[in-house]
């Protein structure tokens, strides 16, 4: 528990310090979300229209972006073998890793999407179903992520192949999500979309930590 | 069903799998099964294309579907038993499985890039556009991209049994996430029409056209247990080449 | 070296596991056989100076010792029948590769081991700094020369309890002073009843130090 709370604690001040971590998650989200207006027009009725589509596309490439570094470099400067081979179950020690992923780009997406889908035009009663759907999917992304990245640990092209192995997996978030707050905009209950994201989430929690940990075996063997 | 197939498949494989007979049994049986997959191949095309009528709606393109059904069976047959082998290799250790695994691959992302294309020539006549984002549609793209990120995982790696292991990790929690993806998309949006073969209760599809669409599929998976033991033959003898090359090295370095 | 009081130094020792035995070992670098028929006995208050030219393995036998690599042939066993492990009661292992984040100062790098090594009240900085590293606390480890990175790398064994220290050539980047630290540390070590396994290219030698060269034992 001990090792658990020092690594999280560890890569917390690491994301919120280092290059890679939370500011360029969320710069990246807002600039890329900022693009759409810029290529569509301005247009209230279609921005608000592609709101959810774009704000959860984004947040997914957004996650996507920090996850290349979420092993790496551990395994570079030889902390994984080490951190490996402590008594701390390895699934635990992706767990670890995977939460101080999500507190430091997936939660604050979810903050900041409400904000940028005022500037989509996207009606208020929509807001809360965004944020909800955010605060349950983009932990599944974080813990899909940890997968690939452990996968993709000294692979040549590593950040490439993190997208092409991600993407696919992460494709029913992206439905449920975005399904979600396309129900609520349009006036139908956005419930059972939410319930089957929490139900992902759930899966993903159980399956995701025992892949990642084999991978990570494997990289450091 | 699948998986239990696999299973005794494998197990037949695993009873004559030392690497070393294996080369040489595959080399025995590659001539016969491509000769039978031949047949099969010439049956089903002079059924599908000469013999069996066209359809009262769909016309002479429903013809298409004797190789898109097939291919679109073959690309998720194929998953299955690449996940399997994946599965086998991790627990048995047993490298004549990531061989079969990484021989296999590639062929079941050219049967799901098959029933894309030939789905899309299928879905211009019929429904008046090349593509649609349908459920299935998406589906089977995301199965093809599944199979991009195994294909492409499995060779990222100079060590290949590291790239075997994370590939077949990567095989396993795919296939997990194959069922949600399905269901995902089915409540997403759906416009391809619904299971007619496989179903309860029987085929509701006319012996007529079953017959060819049987052969076909015959002659699909015998060309493809054709190829995949060629294939994993190559493999093998190139993993031996392999390690004679390391040894050769490491006595080199010795002197 | 003077004392250093209120360290771990002082603390006892779990070093009833010892000693660790490798028998017959045979040790792969993927598909490629690095060494083979490797005996050896580690025995507490033991230290073992492992030599023999670059390629020969001593690397991959430091990490073998430490549980990181499974031998391809043979067997190592700690006394007790366990299976060698980098867990705090067992070994700690000092590699080439510093195990410290860039980005974080050497007080927080430090504080992490720290807490993984066990120190849970006080981590670092606390009285052990035997490297003299506490005047560059909290600089950020970025900014710091080679020498110094290793010097604040070697000091995680200052907090570690591990009975068996896996050093990977120590002395390289540090000057005259850090390199006579790592032998009074190891002796130190040494006499509280832990062992030492360190690879080095030094000519020098120790005070009832084995040698073991590679690549020649084939």
């Amino acid at each position: 528990m001990t090792v658990f709370l020092a690594v999280l604690r560890r890569d917390l001040l690491l994301a919120l310090r280092d290059g890679a971590g939370t500011w360029t998650v969320l710069g990246f989200f807002v600039i890329a979300v900022a693009v759409f207006p810029l290529g569509i027009g301005p247009e209230p009725q279609v921005l608000a229209r592609i709101a959810p589509g774009v704000l959860w596309a984004m947040a997914l490439l957004a996650a996507l972006l920090s996850l290349d570094t979420l092993f790496e470099g551990d395994y570079r400067d030889g902390s994984l073998e080490i951190l490996l081979s402590a008594e701390l179950l390895p699934e635990l020690l992706v767990l670890a890793k995977a939460l101080a992923h999500w507190l430091a780009t997936g939660l604050p997406l979810a903050l900041a999407a409400p904000l940028l889908g005022v500037f989509l035009h996207l009606p208020g009663e929509a807001m809360p179903v965004l944020f909800a759907s955010l605060l349950l999917g983009t932990p599944v992304l974080s813990l899909l992520g940890a997968v690939g990245a452990a996968l993709a640990l000294g692979a040549r092209r590593a950040t490439v192949l993190l997208a092409v192995m991600v993407l696919p997996l992460a494709a029913p978030v992206l439905i449920f999500g975005a399904g979600a707050v396309e129900s609520a905009q349009t006036g139908l209950a956005a419930a059972p979309s939410l319930l089957i994201l929490g139900g992902v989430a759930l899966c993903a929690l159980a399956v995701c930590p025992v892949a990642a940990a084999a991978a990570l075996r494997q990289a450091v063997e | 069903m699948v998986a239990q197939a696999l299973k005794a498949m494998h197990d037949t494989v695993l009873r004559v799998a030392q690497p070393a007979r294996f080369v040489a049994l595959a080399g025995a049986w590659i001539p016969w099964v491509s000769v039978a997959a031949l047949v099969f191949l010439a049956a089903g095309l002079v059924e599908g294309l000469a013999l069996s009528p066209p359809d009262y709606q769909q016309g002479e393109t429903v013809r298409i579907m004797y190789v898109h059904v097939p291919a679109a069976w073959m690309g998720l047959f194929v998953y299955a038993l690449v996940a399997g082998l994946g599965g086998v290799g991790l627990v048995g250790g047993h490298p004549l499985a990531f061989h079969a695994a990484r021989a296999a691959a590639p062929l079941g992302a050219a049967f799901t890039a098959v029933c894309l294309v030939t789905g899309a020539l299928w879905g211009k006549p019929m429904w008046g556009a090349w593509w649609v984002w349908d459920a299935r549609l998406t589906s089977m793209l995301l199965l093809l991209f599944l199979y991009f990120g195994h294909i492409a995982l499995s060779r990222a790696f100079d060590e290949t049994r590291r790239g075997d292991k994370a590939a077949a990790v990567l095989g396993l929690v795919g296939c997990v996430n194959l069922p949600v993806v399905k269901f995902s998309v089915d409540w997403w949006n759906t416009l391809h029409q619904p299971a007619s073969v496989m179903k309860l209760g029987g085929p509701s599809v006319d012996p007529a056209m079953l017959w060819p669409l049987l052969l076909m599929a015959g002659a699909f998976k015998l060309g493809f247990f054709a190829l995949w033991l060629a294939r994993t033959r190559t493999e093998v003898v190139e993993a031996r080449l392999r390690a004679a090359a390391g040894r050769l090295r490491a006595e080199g370095g010795a002197r | 070296m003077a004392a250093m009081p209120g360290t771990p130094f002082a603390l006892p020792l779990p070093t009833q596991a010892f000693p660790l035995i490798l028998r017959d070992v045979a040790c792969a670098r993927g598909e490629a056989r690095v060494f083979g028929g490797l005996d050896l006995a580690v025995e507490a208050g033991g230290l073992w100076l492992v030599r023999g030219a670059n390629g020969a393995g001593k690397t991959t036998l430091l990490r073998l010792l430490a549980g990181l690599l499974k031998p391809a042939g043979g067997a190592a066993l700690w006394g007790d029948g366990r299976a060698p492990r980098t867990v705090p009661e067992r070994a700690v292992l000092v590699g080439h590769q510093e195990a410290l984040k860039p980005a974080l100062s050497v007080a927080e790098n430090l504080g992490f081991w720290a807490r993984f090594h066990g120190v849970t009240e006080n981590p670092w900085p606390h009285a052990s700094d035997p490297f003299g590293v506490w005047a560059l606390a909290d600089v950020p480890v970025r900014a710091l020369s080679a020498g110094q990175k290793r010097r604040v790398s070697l000091t995680r064994l200052a907090f570690a309890r591990a009975p068996l220290w896996l050093l990977d050539e120590p002395t390289t980047a540090l000057d005259a002073a850090g390199q006579r630290i790592v032998w009074e540390l190891v002796a130190l070590h040494r006499r509280r009843g832990g062992a030492a396994v360190v690879t080095t290219h030094a000519k020098g030698t120790v005070d009832g130090a084995n040698e073991l060269v590679l690549g020649e034992a084939r």
